[in-house]
This record gives structure tokens, sequence and C-alpha cells, in this order.
């Protein structure tokens, strides 16, 4: 018979299965994507810059892009962080109701983001094909609409979960790390419409 | 106080029988063909990754031994020219993106990490599988390309104008492109699996402080990974924008820059070179402390070294542009950074030697190949230093010595220590003991073999030998040192060759390993050999820096985690106290079939630029079909929640 010895136990059995913020994996993985594409953006923004750098017009020879839609979209994603933080709340307190209602309407906010999304593409005053500058403006412009089209395709097949009878504490977690990478897409609007919209302007003064 | 019986013994007692059967039947893999598809678990898919990752580097080494034969006589015709460019391109591409970074990063990181932290699975096991199956498909896109005559032909950096839409015709370029793509997809999905196992699943005890080195290495690779690649995403995209979708980013007639492209691609470039070397390191520190018999000397000095080598590597890409006409300024800045890497690289090595000259040192295999590693990469080094001085560089620029230079450095900072790793870790992922003899053979052979081949190309570069030429005529004083060097080749095949027999011989016939052969202080030598897929029946706590070594007599154990399900411990990322628990999913065929969908999305986009966007539909379906959950274990986890309390 082997020998035996008494270990002492460490019981984890009382720790939470339902987990928020920096305590449940799935923050980390997204903490985790976001560095990745959030160092892909700056990096073409600074491509852009170079480019910049290596040009003596900015824009050649064509407008700038035209500021309403772009600048609408701006609007719309600074108001859509108010119900995505208002059921980011709510999940964590497992608020069915309140996350049935917020991811709805982040949803339709999505919808019609992209719907305008598509009215800045016609007001670009320029084609990708054209020159660098070009080639510049729509890479950054596309590498956004990917971002806001995936997280719109994940808000939208969390929305449909959260209707069915598979709704349980892990889907609350998921619910709040879809609104922090909702923020992730709306955040960097910001910098990526001042280089679209307001750097040739300024550049060009 | 609560305690449990444990046994010291490989026998196991009657409960502990029951509790090892049970946690078989929750973790075991499925079984059968359809099922090798369906794993998850660390331990299997990180073998793939090396055996996959192996096949790779023997692939690459017989192009090299072509290319070998081509120049061992001037004017040879073994290889035409167009040939000569697929092969040596071929074989850079190969050993950069489907050996070193696999291989060094992810195939020893995912087996080895949670191990080695003391948990049962990786930290996202279906998105680790994704990454292994989307890096075997691009690596056999990539090879079935060259088979029909459209291997990659422009280097394995594919520098623009050469490989843009002008003068890179046919589609090797585009194939080139789409390689990187699946080769990075798949290190950004192991980056991100690692840091969460690293921070969030360690054995209780096992504070920053008393992370093994090795964890250490392969962390802060994880990190770089993460800010490097996309230096490569933007450049390998645009390359395929402007050659598919007609974009201009690097036609300087429109305002294009074919430099972007370089200052990209190096800032990804030099990075990569360090996250092929640092685990390398980290494999020395491991098998110097454990042959050495003592505690590594200097722990926190060599955890500072490696995190400023990580910083280090992102302010010195330019010194592979020195002969760009960049302005002087930034000229002096880069040969600057790039002299400092010697700074943290060379206090790492004082570290082994003091930890050898105070220990007892114990000379087996795998300590040989750490003591070949310091020869050959401190000459690695040394020449690296020359190179970051401008005059130098200028001088042999683009000829057989940076050959020579980054051969010594790669070959030494990742292939030693990694021929070191097999025979160190065989025992363990086997169950049996290479063979001692055969082993110090393969090393003598490759080390002799590995100088007679590379140092010569210092000297014919020097004579002012260009690389990536197919042929040279004879009266240019190269003829003699091309054929010694391409002698220098036969002792490395006969060393792999044996290596490779020792291997297929040990697994029948080698001596049974036991838990622990070397008497090692980290925890992935707790369990048997090789590991079950549970990895521990008694889930550790850890005591010191050497988990085993420093474990007190009543070491206690973790209980109560559930165990009719996958549940595992999250710890806090500081001081690896207690946190919660976490169920990780089961096994799944959607990672596979998601990674089909996105490999045909990447293969489309190389014909039509069309394919990324009607070849996302079946990837967010699959994906969509992995992340959708079962009705039942949501129902199992819904009756036994417990909310965090905020």
């Amino acid at each position: 018979m082997a020998e035996r010895l008494d270990r002492p136990v460490l019981d984890v059995s009382s720790l939470p299965t339902v987990h928020f913020g920096t305590h449940s994996l799935t923050w980390w993985g997204i903490m985790g994507m976001m560095a990745i594409e959030g160092t892909v953006f700056v990096l073409m923004i600074a491509s852009y810059f170079y480019l910049h750098s290596r040009s003596v017009e900015w824009p050649p020879h064509r407008n700038p892009p035209d500021l309403m839609w772009g600048t609408v979209n701006l609007a719309l994603f600074l108001i859509s962080a108010i119900p995505s933080e208002w059921y980011r709340r709510r999940a964590r307190k497992g608020d069915l109701k309140a996350v049935q209602i917020g991811l709805v309407l982040v949803s339709l906010f999505g919808l019609a983001i992209l719907g305008v999304r598509y009215l800045e593409l016609l007001h670009l005053n320029t084609d990708w094909s054209i020159d660098a500058y070009g080639s510049a403006v729509w890479t950054l412009m596309g590498l956004h609409i990917l971002h806001l089209v995936t997280d719109l395709v994940d808000t939208i097949v969390l929305t449909v979960l959260f209707f069915t009878s598979l709704v349980e504490g892990k889907r609350f977690m998921d619910a709040e790390e879809n609104a922090a990478y909702w923020y992730f897409v709306v955040g960097f609007w910001i910098p990526i419409y001042l280089v679209i919209y307001w750097a040739p302007r300024w550049l060009h003064a | 106080m609560i305690t449990t019986k444990v046994a010291t013994e490989t026998q196991l007692t009657e409960e502990e029988l029951r509790k090892a059967l049970q946690l078989e039947r929750i973790w075991q893999e499925p079984r059968g063909f359809v099922g090798w598809f369906k794993a998850v678990h660390h331990t299997t898919i990180g073998m793939r990754y090396v055996v996959t990752a192996f096949i790779f580097f023997l692939l690459a080494g017989l192009l090299a031994g072509a290319m070998r034969l081509q120049l061992a006589f001037p004017e040879a015709h073994f290889l035409s020219n167009d040939k000569y460019n697929q092969f040596f391109t071929m074989h850079g591409s190969t050993m950069m993106f489907l050996f070193a970074v696999p291989m060094m990063f992810e195939a020893l990181s995912v087996y080895l990490v949670p191990l080695m932290v003391g948990t049962r699975n990786i930290a996202f096991p279906r998105l680790n599988a994704y990454s292994y199956y989307l890096y075997v498909f691009g690596g056999i896109m990539f090879y079935v390309a060259f088979l029909c005559n459209t291997g990659a032909d422009r280097g394995w950096f594919a520098y623009v104008p050469l490989s843009g839409p002008d003068y890179g015709v046919g589609k090797r370029a585009d194939f080139w492109a789409q390689l990187i793509t699946f080769t990075e997809v798949s290190a950004l999905a192991v980056a991100v699996e690692i840091i969460v196992t690293v921070f969030r699943l360690r054995a209780p005890g096992m504070s920053l402080n008393r992370i093994p080195i090795f964890v250490w290495g392969q962390v802060i690779v994880a990190f770089m990974v993460i800010f490097a690649l996309p230096g490569v995403v933007l450049s390998s995209t645009m390359l395929l924008l402007d050659r598919t979708c007609g974009t201009q980013f690097f036609n300087p007639s429109v305002g294009g820059d074919v430099l972007l492209y370089q200052h990209l691609f190096w800032w990804f470039g030099h990075p990569e070179v360090y996250l092929i070397f640092i685990p390398g390191t980290a494999v020395v520190s491991t098998i110097v402390t454990t042959f050495s018999r003592r505690h590594i000397f200097g722990y926190l000095v060599l955890v500072l070294s490696l995190v400023s080598t990580g910083f280090i590597a992102f302010g010195l890409w330019v010194h592979h542009m020195f002969a760009t006409g960049i302005p002087q300024i930034a000229e002096s800045y880069f040969t600057g950074a790039s002299m400092m890497i010697a700074i943290p690289t060379g206090v790492q090595i004082f570290c082994w030697i003091a930890t050898m000259a105070t220990g007892k040192v114990v000379l087996r295999t795998p300590m040989w190949w750490a003591i070949g590693f310091f020869f050959v990469f401190v000459m690695g080094g040394l020449t690296g230093m020359f190179l970051a001085s401008v005059p130098t560089d200028l001088q042999v620029h683009d000829t057989y010595f940076v050959v020579a230079h980054f051969h010594y450095v790669l070959i030494g900072g990742a292939v030693f220590p990694l021929f070191g790793a097999i025979f160190y870790w065989f025992p363990k992922v086997t169950g049996r003991m290479l063979s001692e003899p055969l082993g110090q053979l393969s090393f003598w052979l490759f080390f002799i073999g590995f100088n007679v081949t590379f140092f010569p190309m210092h000297l014919v570069g020097l004579r002012g030998m260009p690389r990536r030429v197919y042929t040279y005529e004879p009266g240019m004083g190269w003829t003699l040192l091309n054929q010694i060097e391409s002698s220098g080749y036969i002792l490395l095949f006969l060393s792999v060759s044996i290596l490779l027999w020792n291997v297929y011989r040990s697994l029948r016939r080698g001596r049974i390993a036991g838990p622990n052969p070397w008497h090692a202080g980290t925890l992935e030598w707790a369990t048997t050999s090789p590991p079950p897929h549970y990895n521990f029946l008694h889930l550790p706590t850890v005591n010191g820096r050497e988990a085993l070594w420093d474990a007190a007599p009543n070491q206690p154990v973790v209980v109560g985690l559930s165990e009719d399900s996958r549940q595992i411990l999250t710890t806090r990322s500081l001081d690896a106290e207690p946190d919660g628990r976490e169920e990780l999913p089961s096994p799944s065929i959607w990672p596979f079939l998601a990674a089909l969908a996105t490999t045909a999305a990447f293969i489309g986009s190389i014909f039509t630029p069309w394919g990324i966007t009607i070849g996302s539909v079946p990837v967010a379906i699959t994906m969509i079909g992995w992340f959708w959950p079962k009705k039942q274990a949501a129902d199992r986890r819904r009756a036994r929640e417990i909310w965090q309390n905020d």
C-alpha cells in the first residue's frame, strides 16, 4: 500500500460562476482583440499621414469628403452610447427586460448607422483606384465598416438569443462585453472621422 | 483543518481512481474520424502544432539542400533562375511563417503554458483549434501553389515594386500575401489565449514573481505578437489590394510610396525575429535551471531583460532600411537602438553563466543544446553589432554576410533551444526517454555542421557574393567557400535524420520516463507522462518559483470544482488568489468548419475582390454556430449559478 499524506485543501466550491468585467475570461479576450484591432487602426492612420508627408497637395486635385453624412454618423454613434450604457449596467443586475430593450435599440442604431455609412461612401469625393490618397481614405473607411458590421451582426445574434430560453448568467456577461466592443467601434470612429473629414481641410490650409 | 488523502506514489486510492475516471469521462477528446476534427484540448492541439511545424521545418530544410547543391558549383544548372527564386522564397517564408513562429511560440506555448501554470486547459480552447486549422490550411495552400509552379518568388519580405502589380505578374505574390494572412490570424489568436491563460488561470499561489521564466517569455511574446503583427496585416493587405483591387498605395506616380511597405513590414519584421528567439532563451533558462540543480540566478533581472527586449524590439525596425536613403539622424538613432539590444541579452547570458557556475551542472543532451546555443547565439549577436553600424551595413548589405548573421541568430536562437526542448520535454509528452548517445551524436553533428555551413558565409559575403543569386562565375573566389558550406549541409542533414530516427525508435522502445525524469521544478512535471486530458488529478497550489522544489510537505490541493462539467478555477492576475469558477467549452466541429469557411474566403480573395465579401457570409454562419449555446448545458449552468458580488 502506498504511503498516504493528509493534504490540506483549498475549497473553491463557493466561488462565483457568473462574473463581470476583469473577473471574466471574456473581458480579457475582448481586450486582446481590441488591442490588435486598435493597433491596425493606429498603423493605418499613421500610413495616411506618411502618404501625406510624401505629397505636395492633399487631397490631390479634388475636394475633401463632404462633411454632412460623416457628422450625422458621429452624432448617431455618440447617442447610441446611451442605450448601450444603460443595458450594460442593467446586465450586471440580471435585468432581462432592460437587456432585451437595450439590445434591440442598439441593433436599430447599428442599422441606421450602416445606412448613413452608405451615404457617406457616396460623398467621399474620391475613388480608391485614383491615387494613394483615395486608397488610404477607402481603406480606413473599409476597416471601420468591417468592425461596424461585425459588431452589428454580433449584437443582432445576441438580441435573438436573449428572446430564447437559453438565457443564463453567462449571457448577461456576453451582453456587457458586447457593449464594451460597441464602445470600441464608437471610440475609434472619432479619430477616423477627424482624419477622413477634417485632416484634408486642416492640412490644405 | 479540512484535509484530503493524496497519493505520494503512482498507486492511487479507490477514491482517487473514481475521481480520475470521472475527470477522464468529462475531459476526454472525442474519438473516431469526425472526433479528430472536434478536439479542443491544448495537449492535442499543441502536439499537432509541433508535428506540423516540424514537417514544414523539414520541407524548408530540403529546399535549402537543393539550393546548396545548386551553389556547390559555379554556373550550375541544377535549378533554373526562376526555380531558384521560388526555392529561396519558399525556404525563407516557410522557415519564418510556417516553422519558427508556429513552433517557438504557438506549439511550445499551447502545449506547455497551461501545464506550467497548473490548469486543465488553455483559455478559449475552440479558438485554439480554429487557429491550428487556419495555420495548417495556409501552409497547404502555399505548398500546393508551389507545386503548381506558382510558388512565391520575391523573397520572404516580398518588397514592392518587385512584388507589386507591375513587376510581380501571375499569382505568386498573392499566394505569399495570403499565407501571411493565414499565419497572422493563427498567431494572434494564440497570443490572446496565452495572455488570458497566464493572467487568469494560474494555480493559486503562483503570484507574478513566481511565474516560471518559460511562461514569462511566452507571455511577453504574446504581447509582442499583438502589437507587431498588425504591421504585416496592413502591408500584406495593401499589397493584395494593389494587386487585385487597383489601389495605389505603392505606386509613386500617383502619390504612393514603396517605402511605406518596408516601414510597415519591418514594424512587424524586426519584433518577429525577437518573438522567435525570446521563447528560445526562455527554453534555455528552463534547461539551465533544471540541469544546474538550483533556482535560476537573477530571476527578476532575467524577467526584466525579456520585457525590455520586448519593448526595444519596436524601436529598431529601420536598421533593415539603412540602404534606402533615409535621413542620417534617423540612421544614428536606429543604430543606437539596435546596439542597445545587446544589454538585456548580455544580462541574460551572464545570469545563465552565474547559474551554472554556482550550481551542480548535469551534462545531459538538453544541456548540450543549451551550451551550443550560447556559442552560436553570441556569435550571431556580435555580427549583429557590425550590422547595426551604418557604414558596415552599407558595405555588406544584401551579401552573404547578412545571410550568415541571421542564420547564426535564428538557428542559434531558435533551433538549438528547440532541439534542447525536444530532448527535455519528449519524456513528458510521450512518457518515454530519447536515447542519450544518439542525442549527443545529433548535437555534435549539428553543431559542427552548422558552423561548417554558415561560418564561411561571412567570408564569402565579405568577398562580395550577393544573396539571392542562383549562380556565380568560376573566377570570383567564391567556389571553395561555397563547397565547404554545401558539405556542411550533409552533416546537418545527418544530424536531423538521426534525431528523427531517435524519436521513432524511442516512441517504441525508449525507457519509461515516469512523471519527473529530470527532477525538474515546474508544474508540468507534477502530473503523469503523458499528461491526462484533465492535466492534473489534484489541482496544485504553488509555494515558490520552482513549484515542485519549493512545495511544502503538506502543500494544499484545490477541491470544490464541479466534477460533471469542464469547470476550471480562475485566479486574480497579480497574486493568483482564487477568484471564480468558469466552464470551458466542450469539443465541437464548428471551429473546423469556421476555419474551412475562412480558408475559402482567403483563397477566394486571391482571385477576386469579392472573395472576402461573399466569403464572409459562411464565415459568419459558422461562427454563429460556434457561439450558439446548447440548451442542456445552459439549463445545468443556470441551476447552479452563483453571481459575482459587486
